[in-house]
């Protein structure tokens, strides 16, 4: 079975963002980019399914400029197989990036797709639902646990009272939780092999895809900022604080 | 041409998200409906139609719908999605899950997690785990929405809404729903409590997170945490509290052994009123608390609980 993992490239995780002063966006100019930490965990997952001899092959798709083939490059290091970069300049809204997959997917024909619940730039949490609904597949968000046999596959998902399992059809789309697995470290002797394997690029007005944005950004802006309050000397300052001045117990 | 509002409840009683999206929905317009699909719709359609602000409620009722799959509830909200100027349902695990399949196949984009109406077609939501607020305007006719329950008040009691049966939609068959474990507790739901006491890494194991028990057992508080808490296995996933967990926003959080990464902070800064418990003088959390006291958790947590009962 060949299995499709979708990477996205976005602000590393660690970095405190900043919005621009005039308002138009947040400033990622020089800032550290990486690969979603969700994907990360997607890619780790399909790497376990070929190890377990359920995968075949592993097809890594990233979606927008031409940088993203850094984040194919981390893939391909941690071990997908082959990768595919659809380039456009294009700001890509989730629903856009969807409809891209699934013309990928169509060409590809996998048993498997493999997204982030969410990204850590736009926190959206839709494009694997999207995906799943315009190929009429069935879909496993926020998985924590896959196990695949035959044509079926068993899914435990993070549900917002505790878990729930799943059992599927494949060809599905599963979008991964934090608790699946843990990701590997890449290597040297990896990156170094990583750079051989193939990475083809198409360009996305050739998949003939309305991509336009459904969404314009108005204003983007800094939320009110916090003040730090004051450090109590003790549990007995700390009570009597909360019940004389804050009066919350 | 009206708002319609899925309605989320577990085990046939209403979840409180509802009440803020009904809230939503009404800064949008003055007609809303909110669908009810379930495998037994009339105790929860009663509790809505009685919700201030909501002028019709549909009742979908069939066996698959007492745990619907995201496929089953997409179809049911398409079959009458077009009727409707919005959508809408709570930014939770539930929401989150099937919302985007109904964009997709409406062919709109989806607003997600909103945290204030501008109006009709604009809408504020937070991105970069809540270190920008984003105003979006939609240009599509329907405008498919989930909502930050915690940027919205419940919407009360009051109402008066007719409750209709709505024709539920065929099991699509795909995908079955073969199994539950959810966390069973006495104490109050993480979303929808008044206090909330949260456990990070520095609480060492399981074992210790009865200490945090005892404290929330004496204040009435819902137990949260850290993802690293979560990761560990000290709790059940459904306690993490951030940025891909839940939001919350208390009148009073205790961050206990949490250091406050941007990812904690975004699930939790917009509380009332925050207390930090921490060793470190210098953890991040410090800078968002209200009351920051300096200690071990270990001597300071159950002196807290001691205090309170004095
Ligand atoms: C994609 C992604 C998503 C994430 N989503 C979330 C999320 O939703 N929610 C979330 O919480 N995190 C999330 N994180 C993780 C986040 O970045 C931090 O790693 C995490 O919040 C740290 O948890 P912590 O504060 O419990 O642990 P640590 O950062 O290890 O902090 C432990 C703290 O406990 C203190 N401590 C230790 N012992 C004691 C003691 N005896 N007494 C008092 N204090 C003590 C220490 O001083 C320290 O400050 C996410 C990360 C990524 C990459
Ligand atoms: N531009 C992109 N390139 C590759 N994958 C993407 C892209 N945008 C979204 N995705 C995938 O969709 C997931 C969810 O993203 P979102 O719906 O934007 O929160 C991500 O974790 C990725 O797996």
């Amino acid at each position: 079975m060949k299995v499709l993992v979708a990477v996205k490239r976005v602000v590393d995780y660690n970095v405190k963002v900043r919005v621009k002063s005039d308002g138009s966006g947040v400033d990622i100019a020089n800032v550290k980019m990486s690969m979603n930490p969700f994907d990360e965990i997607g890619v780790e997952e399909a790497i376990r399914l070929r190890e377990a001899g359920v995968a075949s092959e592993i097809v890594a798709v990233s979606l927008g400029s031409a940088q993203c083939q850094e984040t194919l490059r981390t893939a391909l290091a941690m071990g997908a197989d082959r990768a595919i970069l659809v380039e456009t300049d294009v700001e890509l809204q989730p629903l856009a990036v969807a409809k891209l997959l699934r013309a990928v997917v169509e060409r590809e024909q996998p048993g498997l797709a493999i997204l982030g619940k969410q990204a850590i730039d736009d926190d959206a949490n839709q494009t694997g639902q999207m995906l799943a609904a315009l190929l009429g597949w069935p879909q496993a968000t926020f998985a924590s646990k896959l196990t695949v046999s035959g044509d079926r596959a068993e899914v435990v998902r993070e549900v917002d009272g505790g878990l729930e399992t799943l059992a599927l059809p494949l060809p599905a789309v599963m979008t991964t939780d934090l608790r699946l697995n843990e990701p590997r470290y890449v290597t040297l002797p990896n990156i170094m092999k990583a750079k051989k394997k193939p990475l083809d690029v198409l360009r996305a007005d050739a998949l003939g895809v309305d991509i336009a944005p459904r969404l314009s950004t108005l204003r983007v802006e800094e939320p009110a900022k916090r003040q730090a309050g004051a450090k109590v000397a003790d549990i007995k300052e700390l009570v009597a604080r909360l019940r004389t001045e804050a009066k919350v117990i | 041409m009206g708002i319609l509002v899925i309605a989320e409840h577990e085990d046939g009683v209403l979840k409180p998200s509802t009440l803020n999206t009904v809230t939503a929905a009404g800064r949008i317009g003055a007609d809303v409906t909110v669908l009810v699909a379930a495998a037994e719709t009339a105790a929860i359609c009663t509790t809505l139609a009685r919700v201030a602000g909501v002028s019709r409620v549909l009742a979908a009722e069939a066996p698959y719908y007492a745990r619907p799959t995201a496929e089953n509830l997409a179809a049911l909200v398409l079959s009458i999605a077009r009727d409707y100027t919005h959508v809408l349902a709570p930014a939770t695990n539930f929401g989150k899950n099937f919302m985007p399949r109904v964009a997709a196949l409406l062919d709109v984009a989806q607003l997600s997690d909103i945290s204030a109406v501008v109006d009709a077609d604009t809408f504020v939501r937070p991105i970069y785990a809540g270190n920008a607020l984003a105003t979006v305007r939609s240009a599509d006719a329907i405008k498919v929405i989930t909502v930050r329950a915690t940027a919205f008040d419940a919407a009360g009691e009051g109402g008066a809404a007719a409750i209709e049966p709505l024709a539920p939609v065929a099991d699509s068959g795909q995908t079955a729903v073969t199994g539950r474990n959810l966390t069973r507790s006495e104490r109050p739901e993480l979303t929808a409590a008044r206090i909330i006491v949260s456990g990070g890494r520095g609480m060492g194991n399981g074992e210790n997170f009865r200490i945090l028990e005892a404290l929330a057992d004496r204040l009435g508080a819902a137990v949260g945490a850290s993802r690293a808490a979560v990761d560990a296995g000290f709790v059940p996933n459904d306690y993490q509290v951030g940025q891909t967990g839940k939001v919350v926003a208390p009148d009073l959080y205790i961050a206990v052994g949490i250091s406050g990464a941007i990812q904690h902070l975004a699930g939790m800064k917009d509380s009332k009123v925050i207390v930090a418990i921490n060793k470190d003088a210098e953890a991040p959390i410090f800078q968002v608390a209200d009351y920051g006291l300096v200690a071990d958790l270990f001597q300071a947590v159950p002196e807290l609980t001691g205090e309170l009962s004095a």
